[in-house]
């Protein structure tokens, strides 16, 4: 099954979807989305980094996404410049940064579309391995942190005062999405990773009732993505990171024109 | 009032203040909350209330003094305003299970208990402000809490609202035998069952029962003359002004919101 390129890709994306749509809840819900797409420019930093110093790119990749989280863990506290300006800057420096880097490295020829745009169609049975096993780990921490993940998320002050520890659950989120942003670089690249994050979460939202709901048709709503994404891509010939985000914002579209106002969460006697 | 020498002591506070770069928050805070028993913090903005209630329920260590806690003391916390993001789907009856399990039945019953169970399904995003107060009430009691700490309880509330947000605090009180712990901004009406009323200005100003507090010279130098503590009594032994302001707090209307910590 894992024999032909189209169907390595169908497995690793949709192995991917399913750990971006819980995650990308969290990241709507907390409105971290900049600081996602901080923390994916940072990824080719990441990149020319661990070819710099031959390390394993997924590990850099990481370690440079949690660097960047640090350092702005660090920055905010200074309570100077605003989180969006400070986001403004590690973004486009690390950004900038990787690509000068890039240059340097005569030695070793960089497909630099490909690490900004991803090439889905190359993975590997090793690629899904990793896709599969960070993703395992990921899901298993967000669902056994659930509960004060998404108290501290509600109220930090509440799920301090009754003895949960929010700081605490925040590193566990930003590391959780370094993780996923080195698991996901190959795939979609580094410019759409955050795109899987939040564009299956946000068209859950209409849909779900509770939060739990809105993680699991977050997690399928991006495997339909995925799936519809690189059979059009198939089809039309067109690049598979960007044609999966497509699929997604149609997904997205579509959702919109559906009156779920009516489905959840809304009271008959609705006063304003 | 209330004999407190028989009653478990659930915190004690000694000598207890918070320095931070440099600056003192609130110093020298006394304060021992004992089951069944109310304690109200009031001061201006800035004087040290939320910090002494961080340290009693061991959120900031003390850097002086002391502060003990029952062993495995539960807390039950209702805070001062919380506005869900639409982006979360929350249910009332999600939102009880935030911090804890609980069985459906327990659910109800809370509900039930703060007049709420037909809010069950709805969304948060939904309620009224009193709603949403009464529900907050009904998580932080889902707990069983030993106390309950009720973070500037009747902001917002108006005064029909604040009235039946006491009587709740009483009848909490008096079902569950819980300490509670309230902060108020409002330094012209406290409950007139508090216990104990602290006075905060950076350091304890003054305190006592309600009826010493408003007597006492440190208050009115502390809030002016015309300050005048406000005692909400249940039974109705004050005056009503037209307008339905207790007399003695005319101008809590005006004064008592300028919120934000």
């Amino acid at each position: 099954m894992l024999s032909d390129f189209f169907s390595r890709a169908l497995v690793a994306g949709i192995g991917l979807a399913a750990v971006t749509g819980p995650l990308g809840c969290f990241v709507v819900w907390r409105r971290m989305a900049y600081f996602g797409d901080t923390m994916a420019h940072s990824a080719l930093l990441g990149v020319a980094l661990s070819i710099l110093l031959s390390v394993n790119m997924t590990l850099g990749v990481f370690a440079v996404a949690a660097l960047v989280a640090g350092a702005l863990l660090l920055l905010q506290r200074q309570n100077t410049l605003s989180t969006d300006a400070l986001l403004g800057i590690l973004s486009h420096s690390s950004l900038a940064v990787g690509l000068v880097i890039v240059g340097f490295l005569t030695q070793v020829r960089i497909d630099l579309m490909g690490f900004l745009f991803g090439d889905i169609l190359a993975v590997s049975v090793d690629d899904i391995v990793v896709i599969y096993g960070g993703g395992l780990a990921i899901l298993a921490i967000l669902a056994l942190n659930w509960r004060p993940l998404l108290a501290a998320t509600v109220s930090p002050e509440l799920a301090e005062a009754e003895g949960l520890r929010p700081e605490a659950s925040r590193i566990v989120l930003m590391l959780l999405m370094a993780l996923v942003i080195a698991i996901a670089m190959k795939l979609v690249g580094v410019l759409l990773i955050t795109s899987l994050l939040i564009i299956p979460a946000a068209t859950a939202r209409r849909l779900s009732a509770t939060p739990e709901m809105m993680a699991v048709i977050a997690a399928l709503l991006g495997a339909v993505a995925v799936v519809g994404g690189l059979f059009g891509s198939r089809s039309w010939d067109t690049a598979s990171g960007p044609s999966i985000v497509v699929m997604a914002l149609a997904i997205f579209l579509v959702s919109l024109a559906v009156p779920t106002a009516r489905l959840f969460g809304r009271r008959e006697q609705n006063g304003t | 009032m209330h004999d407190h020498k028989d009653k478990e002591t659930l915190i004690t506070l000694s000598g207890a203040g918070i320095r931070r770069g440099g600056r003192t928050l609130v110093e020298g805070v006394d304060l021992t909350i004992g089951r069944g028993e109310i304690v109200t913090l009031i001061g201006p903005n800035g004087s040290g209330k939320s910090t002494t209630a961080k340290m009693a329920t061991g959120v900031l260590k003390p850097s002086m003094g002391r502060v003990t806690r029952k062993p495995g003391l539960r807390i039950g916390y209702v805070p001062q305003k919380l506005s869900i993001d639409w982006t979360l789907p929350l249910n009332v009856e999600r939102l009880m299970t935030l911090t804890g399990r609980y069985a459906d039945g327990e659910i109800a019953a809370a509900l039930e208990a703060v007049g709420a169970a037909h809010l069950r399904k709805a969304a948060v995003q939904e309620l009224s402000g009193g709603e949403f107060q009464r529900v907050l009430f009904a998580r932080a009691m889902i707990r069983k809490p030993d106390l309950l700490v009720l973070d500037e309880p009747v902001q917002g509330v108006d005064f029909s609202g604040e009235i039946a947000l006491y009587q709740l605090i009483r009848q909490i009180r008096d079902d569950t035998r819980a300490g509670v712990l309230m902060i108020s901004h409002d330094l012209h009406v406290v409950m007139a069952e508090t216990d104990t009323v602290l006075c905060l200005n950076g350091h304890v100003c003054c305190r006592g029962t309600p009826g010493a507090v408003k007597q006492s010279p440190e208050y009115l130098r502390l809030f002016g003359a015309r300050a005048g503590l406000a005692i909400y009594q249940h039974h109705h032994d004050h005056e009503h002004h037209d307008d339905g302001c207790v007399v003695g707090a005319e101008h809590h209307q005006h004064e008592g919101h300028h919120h934000g910590h």
